[in-house]
């Protein structure tokens, strides 16, 4: 198959990063480690107009994401402009930095859901991994809030080894504060986190404990609360199908226009990758050699190319071929038929780190 | 005792049911995820509006599709009830 222009869909979904500052410094943040400045962000004409150009291509969900999007202060119009457009909108926010009446405002601007993040159950270990004093307690104020404002609420569990054995309450905690939808999701290596791999990576033996607990969750919950279980693909078999494959269902704007097609891509050297301040969404999703660099199987190597699955996984993460291998074009090392898979082994052989690289922003 | 085939069904919080011009589909878009329903739920999802129940639908589906209602009962109550497994449904 060619990634042929006739033959390409629409993307679905668009993950704006309106700004990289974050009062939370968690060491497994999916920003790059090279962070945007205020200065360079995009102003709100420009997101207004890329948001347009989205629904025009098709764009059916936009997500507010950064940092913490809550620090603009013209989220509620940028949040207004978007569900004017029939966009659906998603808040993705650690929540410390909002208050009943900015909630009510942007449930006015007609935001549709809003994913808040919990880093534990417990205060101590919340506060300690976030790098901020009393965030545990302001988030479940916030859930409150957001419930009691009723907007649908998302809790995003973030999950590693320091904090897998609390999973059981951290899921009663969520469900309890009106989550209809639970997210546990494994931090994924890449970024601060790979950074981070040796003191956060689980055990296998935690990995199973995990597995149980969501199972057992899902039955207890079946029906009242959705949950969605993103595993750590370091134990997998076969790669995850990152972003649904390259270019193929997402278009992520980082804070200062770059268009990518996932939100680690820019790691990946000798690719140019657009500006929504100098090309339309549309040229970019159709036309630029940045979204069409491994779309589809053309590009892939052996033993990818005449796999059986190779639409499935799409090769796996590009990224994750990079950080690893030091070459984007190869073969997910996750996967156990990759020629790299070892370093995958070698990774879960690594002896256990304590100490944490916290996410700021690094002065060159 | 709340009789359960009388509850009427909605749609759950933050889920949306719309017929989406670009790709000329049926879509439902939900809290970060979305997705193109087959035919059938599609036109069971149509009839959602917070008053209608099971019966209700089943009603609607055999008279329009000329089915016998036993046909398609079971076939309705099993998506009826997936939906709300899959958080689209309340009732």
């Amino acid at each position: 198959m060619t990634a042929s222009a006739a033959a390409l869909e629409p993307p679905l979904a668009l993950l704006a990063e309106l700004t990289h500052r974050c009062p939370l410094q968690c060491p497994y943040c999916s920003n790059p480690r090279a962070l945007v400045t205020r200065a360079a962000e995009l102003d709100i004409a420009t997101w207004q107009r890329v948001l347009t150009e989205a629904a025009k291509l098709g764009v059916l969900q936009v997500h507010f994401s950064g940092g913490e999007p809550t620090a603009r202060r013209d989220l509620l119009d940028l949040v207004r402009h978007a569900a004017g457009l029939g966009l659906y909108t998603n808040l993705i926010t650690s929540g410390v930095q909002l208050d009943r009446a900015r909630l009510a405002a942007l449930a006015d601007a007609g935001l549709d859901h809003i994913q808040l993040s919990f880093q534990d159950v417990d205060d101590a270990p919340g506060d300690a991994i976030a790098a901020y004093d009393g965030a545990q307690a302001k988030k479940r104020a916030v859930a409150a809030l957001v419930v009691a404002q009723g907007l649908p609420l998302t809790a995003n569990l973030v999950v590693h080894r320091r904090n897998l054995g609390r999973l059981a309450a951290m899921i009663d905690m969520a469900a309890g504060l009106g989550a209809a939808r639970i997210e546990v999701a494994h931090a994924q290596y890449y970024g601060w986190a790979l950074a981070n791999r040796a003191a956060l990576l689980p055990t296998r033996a935690q990995l199973e404990d995990a597995d149980r607990v969501v199972d057992a969750a899902r039955a207890t919950l079946k029906g009242k609360v959705v949950i969605d279980y993103v595993t750590p693909d370091y134990y997998a078999r076969r790669p995850k199908a990152c972003m649904s494959g390259w270019g193929r269902r997402f278009i992520n704007i980082t804070p200062e226009g770059k268009a990518l097609p996932c939100h680690a891509a820019e790691t990946i050297p000798g690719i140019a990758f657009p500006f929504v301040t100098r090309e339309s969404l549309s040229t970019i999703w159709q036309s630029s050699a940045a979204f069409a660099r491994f779309r589809g199987t053309a590009w892939m190597p052996e033993p990818c190319r005449s796999c059986d699955q190779r639409e499935v996984d799409w090769g796996g993460c590009r990224c994750q071929a990079l950080a690893l291998t030091g070459d984007a074009t190869r073969t997910d090392p996750v996967c156990t038929l990759a020629p790299d898979h070892t370093l995958i082994e070698a990774a879960l052989a690594d002896p256990a780190r304590e100490e944490l690289t916290f996410r700021r922003f690094e002065r060159v | 005792m709340t009789d359960a085939a009388a509850a009427p069904y909605r749609f759950a919080p933050g889920v949306k049911f719309r017929f989406d011009d670009t790709r000329q589909a049926w879509i439902v878009l939900a809290p970060e995820r979305l997705f193109m329903p087959d035919e059938h739920a599609t036109e069971i999802l149509k009839l959602i509006d917070g008053a209608r129940t099971a019966d209700a639908v089943i009603d609607d589906l055999a008279a329009r599709f000329d089915a016998p209602r036993a046909t398609i009962a079971a076939d309705v109550l099993e998506m009826l009830q997936d939906l709300i497994d899959r958080g689209v449904l309340r009732r």
